[in-house]
């Protein structure tokens, strides 16, 4: 078990540079022709001056970082993207431990659950967001409907409107699709812990909850840490929901970093494809930084180790 | 991989021994369990379908009657022509068509250069094996719709916008990284013997890796499969920078078009993207089982 499982999982076998460009040149292709030279295009145009229909017209030196960086509403976007990040993310872990936990046992109809917890995985997320803005809308809304006639509010909600209920309607939905994947690595992670570990709790006479906080919690660890670093990142970047449920308002009262990157680009006053850029540079910074410090603070290595 | 840290929580806990029989729960809920969690899980699963429900009666009914006030849950009027429309509309099976290549060449691409990758990662000491490592959980952090500007720039200069060939390499390229650490994990947990065993049968490492090595890491392929397959399948930013061409569309860029300023056809929406969940849910109820063995292993590592 050691042998193999210390480490990184290297074997003993030592590998030339010939050998090694051949098994891993395709990967390393693909990694720096779409990944890393975008980047480095991402940083040129940030740097360039662009005409409004695209042509470069020379060069911009830190012009567009400027820019961005005095955007009047840079400081609500920042905002903006820290609640929308911390929220879903805070949300869809603790829910998805009661889901996984519910998930895992055994009873009539697990099956129809777990087939049901993917739809808003498969569903486009496009496509989901759509549907909420129909379902959450002021006159045509379900929800509304629902919450008028069980007589919680007297004037329908304008969910998607109201500048208080915007944010926390997308946070709302950014959850829900968020729940299906990391309720699944949660799953998996609850099925890898060996059931003789909760036989010997208890014998020991550990309560359920003991058992739940001292055994399931710390060996869910690396699962958790996968959900949560993904989670980061997939949250950050998302940018359906944010796009399309807040598409009737103007401006950026309600938009994060990634749509407001996308709209400076195209559908905004200034329509630059410098400053974009210059604000994507900020965007993938931003996400670095933040998974860095979340590995760093968890001890990612000596979790992944253990 | 971890036994000594799951003795310890459990061996010391000394409040336990005490609580003794007083912690048991009652008889009657050991008797009640299994309807409790049966209509919790029912519930939930309600819970999930619902929006999506309410999206296939949408389908169901007339345009006109997905925006009246006072919503109906139930359609007023039944109307099942519309899937048929759909089924039928050359553009919609233009997207689809576009939607299946991109999403399993796509698919393939990342198998056949993430299976060698991560193989050699898993199994050889070499130069740089830290750094490509590296490199590959930086990828992790990256996503194409942070990069969408650079993206557009390179396949602008390359003469590749508007191409499937752009989506695919983009689908391809930002998965890639998921799959060789998930597909690392798997192959770093076969014992050593298994393929020194195969060795001395006379296996090449080819040989190894395809006859002996990768039915061993079926869950860890089936994970990767799915999860390169559904972002593909759901990309939208990119197609929708890239890709001007209606024609060249996928479904997610494509479908958007039947509500616009100019015609709401509501019903078309839903009943196009009823369809398109359908094989998506499929492929996932038909691998669930393989997902949760192939998640543990890439979780665990």
């Amino acid at each position: 078990m050691t042998a193999t499982a210390t480490g990184s999982g290297a074997g003993t076998s030592r590998a030339g540079l010939g050998v090694t460009a051949l098994w891993l040149g395709p990967a390393l292709a693909l990694i720096v022709g779409v990944v890393l030279y975008p980047a480095v295009e991402l940083v040129r145009a940030s740097t360039s001056d662009y005409s409004i229909t695209g042509l470069r017209k020379g060069a911009a030196g830190a012009d567009n970082y400027r820019r961005v960086l005095e955007h009047p509403d840079l400081s609500t976007v920042l905002l903006n993207t820290v609640v929308w990040v911390a929220a879903v993310l805070v949300l869809s872990i603790v829910i998805s431990l009661g889901l996984a936990q519910l998930m895992s046992k055994e009873f009539f109809g697990r099956r129809l659950l777990r087939w049901a917890v993917i739809v808003p995985w498969a569903a486009s997320l496009v496509i989901t967001a759509r549907l909420f803005m129909l379902l959450l809308d002021y006159n045509y809304g379900i929800l509304n409907q629902v919450l008028l006639s069980a007589g919680i509010v007297d004037t329908p909600v304008d969910f998607l409107g109201d500048d208080r209920f915007t944010m926390p309607s997308m946070i709302g939905v950014g959850t829900f699709v968020t729940l299906p994947f990391t309720a699944y690595v949660l799953l998996a992670g609850l099925k890898g812990i060996p059931d003789d570990v909760y036989e010997a709790a208890r014998m020991d006479g550990a309560s359920p909850w003991q058992a739940y906080t001292r055994i399931t919690l710390p060996l869910l660890r690396p699962a958790l840490m996968v959900a949560t670093v993904l989670n980061i990142i997939y949250v950050f970047n998302s940018f359906p929901i944010v796009y399309t449920l807040n598409d009737r308002n103007p401006g950026f009262a309600h938009d994060t970093t990634i749509t407001f990157m996308y709209k400076l680009a195209f559908k905004s006053a200034e329509k630059s494809v410098g400053m974009s850029a210059a604000a994507g540079v900020f965007n993938v910074l931003l996400i670095l930084v933040v998974v860095l410090a979340y590995l760093r603070i968890s001890n990612w290595k000596e979790a992944t180790d253990a | 991989m971890s036994t000594t840290s799951i003795a310890r929580p459990a061996a010391s806990g000394p409040a336990g021994r005490t609580a003794g029989p007083a912690v048991q729960r009652p008889r009657g809920y050991r008797r009640v369990r299994p309807y409790v969690l049966s209509v919790a899980g029912l519930a939930v699963a309600a819970l999930f379908a619902l929006p999506y429900v309410v999206m296939l009666l949408d389908a169901l009914r007339p345009s006109g009657d997905v925006l009246a006030t006072p919503p109906s849950f139930l359609p007023r009027e039944w109307q099942w022509g519309t899937f048929g429309t759909i089924l039928s509309d050359a553009r919609f099976l233009s997207w689809l068509k576009s939607s299946l290549l991109v999403a399993s060449v796509s698919t393939v691409v990342v198998l056949v250069v993430a299976v060698p990758a991560a193989y050699f990662t898993a199994r050889y000491r070499f130069r740089g094996r830290t750094a490509f490592l590296l490199l590959v959980l930086a990828t992790q952090m990256f996503s194409p719709t942070a990069l969408v500007v650079g993206i557009y720039r390179e396949f602008f200069q390359l003469n590749l916008v508007n191409t499937y060939m752009a989506l695919i390499l983009t689908n391809a390229a930002f998965n890639l990284a998921f799959a060789i650490w998930i597909l690392q994990g798997f192959f770093a947990s076969i014992p050593q013997e298994i393929e020194e065993a195969a060795h001395l049968d006379g296996c090449g490492r080819f040989g190894t890796l395809w006859r002996v090595m990768l039915p061993l890491t079926l869950p860890g392929l089936v994970t990767t499969v799915t999860f390169t397959f559904i972002a593909a399948w759901n990309e939208y930013v990119v197609a929708l920078t890239l890709i001007q061409d209606d024609a060249r569309k996928p479904l997610t860029v494509g479908i958007s078009s039947y509500v616009t300023g100019y015609e709401q056809n509501w019903d078309q929406l839903f009943a196009a993207s009823v369809i398109a969940i359908v094989p998506v849910v499929i492929l996932f109820a038909a691998i669930e089982k393989h997902l949760v063995g192939g998640l543990t292993a890439g979780a665990v590592k």
